[in-house]
């Protein structure tokens, strides 16, 4: 094993990009991170590319190969992979890159995460994400994504006391920091009022305690850390990628507030890094309904179980504290692109780490997180990622 | 969904028909081939019994679905909870013949056979279980398929098919 350093980053805006394609739009992130990492697409040795359901999304599947081709690489005859892991598509992707540039079987490749959301209509994105859920067992007697959500949200709250003030009080922060990210799908804030009063999707959760379905698109060029000199002066070194999964269906977990498959994670990734939840001075974690930022805040380790809610709205996590969560804004207001979601993560956090976050930029952090979730936990990714000296 | 797709799961779907690991005694629904309890996993295999749910549970968890899911658009809102039944497995499914705030985490319920929802007007009907309120002390007796097929009658108005 070597070890492997992200050497650039790129991304798209992420929203409703009606006049963007999935070709398009999955070649410009690509194309920006190629730029960044100063490298040619001829350095290239492959591709990974986290995409959740082009098939159901765009009527089109064997999607490696179509974005290799359209970068105008069908020529070199590079290995394309598509992965797939529902919503955390995007960092089973980096995972399956980073082991391969750590194998030393590839020097260099791209890792891609893209969806386009916006060509089905919302009913039939809502049928599509809840198959990330157990169709059989779950969707088929009305679960969708959100509701099974709030099934976690109201054990939290029956359990731990966690109100619907301090659930609420999640989305307030994530528009409050993705005003300041151009990328970001919703850029307006958020009061703690508009949030109490918009309109329920699952009860306790309304509209704006969930995530928004987004196209966009967002890449990383990884390489060995030995030469990553050659192409960025701050090379930023992936101290860990761990994946782990849990039961597919909610209703299987002995416990529903818990995403054992995070805190399994998480253990592995902190002990491969040798670090601990306390060196982590900046982390994108999975917020795609309120309580799941909560939870994920407890099952990685930064606070107590059942502690979240008060802890989260004490606004240590917003800023000035020892940690800062989703900078960019999260899935709530930058965005969810469920493919894209992973990479855009780490390509955040790789901007943190360098510096290069402008008006968001958390000061020095030198230990990064990065927390992909797909379904409702059956599949976890946690990154961790240092600034290499 | 084609049809095979869904009446394949009749059994388990209109019956509770879960299983039972013979090695360490654990219920599971929907039925396993392996069990996941047992250290040895392969101790399990061939070991895995028929086991019926008595449909009898407590209400763990539950939410009031206002954006629905395929095919219920007609049952908004709905209660949607977790049941914990009597033998152990935890269900996912609809609490009916109740309004959402007669609900509450545990709230005692059994199953009871029910449409779930149809494709289109062309399309399969779907059935299954989903949960009402007990009435008696004592459990209720297991929902069967053809006798409940019956009951299909008291569907109420929340389950009543788009006109």
């Amino acid at each position: 094993m070597r070890d492997v350093a992200v050497l650039g980053v790129g991304q798209t805006k992420f929203g409703e990009l009606w006049d963007r394609s999935f070709r398009e739009i999955g070649i410009e992130a690509g194309l920006q991170a190629l730029v960044d990492a100063k490298l040619s697409s001829s350095d290239l040795d492959g591709l990974y590319l986290g995409n959740m359901a082009s098939g159901s999304l765009i009527d089109q599947e064997h999607i490696a190969p179509l974005i290799l081709d359209y970068a105008g690489l069908a020529r070199r005859h590079l290995p394309g992979v598509r992965v797939e892991g529902g919503g955390a598509s995007g960092s089973l992707a980096l995972h399956q890159g980073y082991l391969a540039v750590a194998s030393g079987v590839y020097d260099y490749v791209v890792v891609g995460g893209a969806e386009k959301l916006t060509d089905v209509p919302d009913e039939q994105a809502t049928a599509i994400t809840g198959a990330t859920a157990d169709h059989e067992w779950e969707a088929v007697f009305g679960a969708t994504l959100p509701a099974l959500w709030a099934l976690v949200a109201r054990r939290h709250m029956h359990l731990y006391g966690t109100t619907r003030e301090q659930l609420a009080q999640v989305a307030v922060h994530d528009h409050q920091m993705g005003s300041k990210n151009p990328n970001a799908h919703f850029r307006n804030k958020l009061t703690l009022e508009q949030v109490l009063g918009a309109g329920p999707i699952a009860e306790p959760l309304g509209m704006l305690d969930c995530a928004p379905f987004s196209d966009g698109a967002a890449a990383v060029v990884l390489g060995p850390l030995e030469t990553a000199r050659e192409h960025t002066d701050t090379p930023i070194r992936i101290a860990a990628s761990e994946v782990a999964c849990d039961t597919m269906a909610l209703q299987h977990r002995a416990e529903l507030t818990r995403l054992n498959g995070t805190v399994a994670a998480a253990r592995a990734a902190f002990a491969r890094a040798r670090r601990s939840p306390r060196d982590v001075g900046v982390a994108e974690i999975h917020d795609a309904y309120t309580i799941s930022a909560l939870v994920s805040l407890e099952d990685l380790g930064f606070v107590e179980k059942g502690r979240a809610g008060p802890e989260f709205a004490t606004g240590q996590f917003s800023g000035g504290g020892s940690l800062t969560v989703n900078p960019s804004g999260g899935l709530k207001a930058q965005g969810r692109p469920f493919g894209a979601v992973g990479v855009a993560q780490v390509a955040e956090i790789v901007r943190q780490l360098r510096g290069d976050a402008k008006d968001r930029q958390v000061p020095h952090p030198t230990l990064g997180l990065a927390h992909d979730v797909g379904g409702t936990g059956a599949t976890s990714v946690v990154h961790l990622l240092e600034r290499a000296n | 969904m084609s049809i095979a797709r869904f009446w394949r799961e009749t059994p388990r779907r209109y019956n509770l028909g879960g299983s039972k690991c013979t090695n360490c005694g654990t219920v599971y629904f929907p039925p396993r081939l392996v069990c996941p309890e047992c250290p040895a996993h392969r101790q399990s295999i061939e070991k895995m019994v028929p086991f019926q749910l008595s449909g009898d549970g407590e209400v763990l968890s539950y939410t009031v679905v206002h954006e629905p899911a395929e095919g219920f658009e007609m049952q908004v809102p709905y209660v949607l909870a977790l049941v914990k039944t009597r033998e152990g497995p935890v269900l996912t499914g609809q609490v009916v013949d109740v309004t959402p705030d007669e609900v509450s985490i545990g709230l005692k319920v059994h199953a009871t056979f029910r449409k779930l929802r149809e494709e289109g007007r062309a399309g399969v009907i779907h059935y299954g279980y989903k949960f009402a309120p007990s009435e008696d002390p004592e459990p209720a007796a297991p929902p069967r398929g053809p006798a409940a097929a019956v009951r299909t009658e008291e569907i109420g108005a929340r389950d009543r098919a788009p006109a």
